[in-house]
């Protein structure tokens, strides 16, 4: 469904988004997750044809972002950084004006909006002014807008940014909702949000792309050293021995919890190993109460740092 | 065309929900009120001294006089008005930023220039519209019969420079975020067209009678004597036509140098 090749796109001497490539396909979510400033909103600006490439191609639904641009523009919901209000208008006045402007037919216009106010859950706010909404009904009205034309392709630029979290986990449901009929490009710098809602992630940085994969493989693959945490009730200077004792363990990490003599411990252990029956073993042997036992897996949290941190670390290697 | 369409309707909604277009119009029928009667009274009580000294000459011609008087003074509140009117047309959407919303609907950037710009007309007709009842009323108790023609041009000729003010003003719109730079910025340009043949009156030479053919108000009192000049018809649909132009071109390369 959209289709980007090489794409970048330079603002004078500085490379917002540098030779990116990746598809979609039709009914996927995909999550485009970097820090503030990586490119995802040049992109999506690029795809949306508010902005031209300075090289490479896009493509949505076979169409040049830039050579078909009306076609494409037909085809897209977009919700920007920024929720395009009319904050003169009242709710149902804007998605009426949205509707017409993106050319969905006379008959159909009342059938559509009913529907998008229902699926952002605004519909008792149909009657009031966007000015009076707050930061999330606004945020909300914004979504609207991006589906009321029930495009093909819609693209959420941090669609959650503003919610409470009981909202936020209704966006989410929503745009889950929403895939199948239609693809979805969302950006967020919120991480339990991508491996929540999307397929697939890209994660982008400094206008490069560090990663492309599905959450759980970007877990599982990027995982490398295995974390074990576990509380047992002991010596703090006798259970960092026993640690030490068994093979592959490094990086030990003891932190009191509370005042009731139980010690709360991370350990390190070398990629491949499961040493979670090793340390039961060794601290039940020692006659230690083990109150709990269990392997961290690294969050996307971390990863993300990860891939993000390695690939700083590089561009100022390069430079050097 | 329907793109076209919905955007003209949403403008117009706009001023009707909007102080401004309110306030504006409000003060340009209240100052075109006031002056409409001053001028009327004025050349009545000169009518009648030149009766009193004899009268010889046939007296004085009130309603054309009358006309060129009140829409000298039209002109001039229409310099300062307008500018008001024009300078969020396009500054406001970017400020908002829902001018990216327009920029990614299957709209052109010419459907979305002519859509603001009839709205724009329109509202400068509604304003407009209602001092014709001024004038109407007090033609229809002139005796000898007005002269309806030169009132109808000198409308005409308001709504020519009125269509050039709103282009222009679309255009410096379409430059900034901030209203107020585009508000002085259209006063300016127009002031500057106004004013541009004041070094060059009377002269013969080629570049003076270039530099009066620019001059915005040199045309526009034709249309207030009941002349309608081609030349001036050109001048005018010329230069809306340029403003308009230079809006489309000025909203295609917010695309390109929007960082």
């Amino acid at each position: 469904m959209i289709e980007v090749q090489n794409l970048t796109k330079t603002f004078g001497d500085r490379t917002a988004v540098d030779h990116i490539s990746f598809t979609v396909n039709k009914g996927e979510i995909l999550g485009f997750l970097g820090p503030n400033g990586a490119g995802k909103t040049t992109t999506m600006r690029i795809l949306t044809g508010f902005l031209p490439a300075t090289s490479g191609t896009a493509k949505i639904g076979g169409f040049d972002v830039f050579d078909d641009s009306i076609e494409v523009r037909r085809r897209i919901g977009y919700l920007p950084e920024t929720p395009p209000l009319y904050t003169d208008m009242k709710v149902g006045e804007y998605l009426d004006f949205v509707t017409r402007i993106k050319n969905v037919p006379a008959e159909k216009r009342a059938s559509r909006i009913e529907d998008a106010l229902e699926k952002t859950n605004i519909t008792d706010k149909r009657d009031e002014l966007i000015k009076r909404l707050s930061r999330g009904y606004k945020q909300r009205v914004g979504i609207a807008q991006a589906l009321v034309h029930d495009p093909d392709v819609i693209i959420l630029d941090e669609p959650t940014v503003g919610l409470d979290p009981k909202q936020i986990i209704e966006v989410r449901h929503l745009i889950k909702g929403l895939a199948g009929n239609h693809t979805i490009i969302l950006s967020t710098h919120i991480l339990p949000e991508v491996s929540m809602t999307c397929d697939r992630v890209v994660i982008i940085n400094r206008g490069k792309i560090a990663a492309v994969d599905t959450p759980a493989n970007l877990t599982t693959q990027l995982k490398g050293a295995q974390h074990v945490r576990f509380e047992a009730r002991a010596d703090e200077a006798a259970l960092r021995g026993a640690m030490q004792e068994i093979p592959g363990i490094s990086n030990v990490v003891i932190e009191p919890v509370g005042s009731s003599g139980v010690l709360a411990v991370t350990v390190e252990s070398a990629a491949g190993q499961d040493a979670r029956s090793e340390i039961a073993a060794k601290i039940v042997g020692k006659g230690w109460p083990l109150l709990e036992l269990r392997g961290v897996s690294l969050s996307l949290e971390e990863i993300f740092l990860q891939l993000t941190t390695d690939d700083a670390s590089h561009a100022v290697e390069s430079n050097t | 065309m329907k793109g076209l369409y919905a955007i003209y309707r949403k403008e117009m909604g706009h001023y009707f929900v909007s102080p401004i277009a309110y306030i504006v119009v409000g003060v340009f029928l209240l100052l075109t009120g006031f002056f409409f009667t001053k001028i009327l009274s004025i050349l009545i009580e000169q009518a009648f001294e030149m009766g009193m000294q004899g009268g010889q000459f046939g007296g004085v011609d009130v309603p054309s006089l009358l006309v060129r008087d009140f829409f000298g003074v039209l002109a001039s509140l229409l310099l300062f008005l307008t500018p008001i009117l024009t300078m969020g047309v396009y500054a406001e959407e970017r400020k908002r930023g829902t001018m990216e919303l327009l920029m990614t609907s299957p709209v052109t950037d010419t459907e979305i220039v002519l859509g603001k710009y009839l709205a724009l007309l329109t509202l400068f007709v509604i304003m407009l519209l209602p001092t014709f009842a001024y004038a109407a009323f007090t033609f229809f108790h002139s005796d000898p019969a007005a002269p309806w023609r030169v009132l109808l041009c000198a409308y005409l000729g308001a709504l020519l420079m009125g269509g050039v003010l709103l282009a222009l003003g679309s255009f410096f719109s379409s430059l900034t975020e901030n209203q107020l730079i585009a508000a002085v910025l259209t006063f300016g340009a127009f002031l500057i067209l106004w004013v541009i043949d004041f070094g060059s009156r009377g002269s013969s030479t080629g570049i003076g009678a270039a530099i009066q053919y620019l001059s915005v108000i040199k045309h526009y009192d034709d249309f207030t004597r009941g002349v309608i000049d081609t030349s001036s018809v050109i001048y005018y649909a010329s230069f809306i036509f340029l403003g308009l132009f230079l809006t489309v071109r000025s909203i295609d390369s917010m695309r390109w140098r929007r960082a």
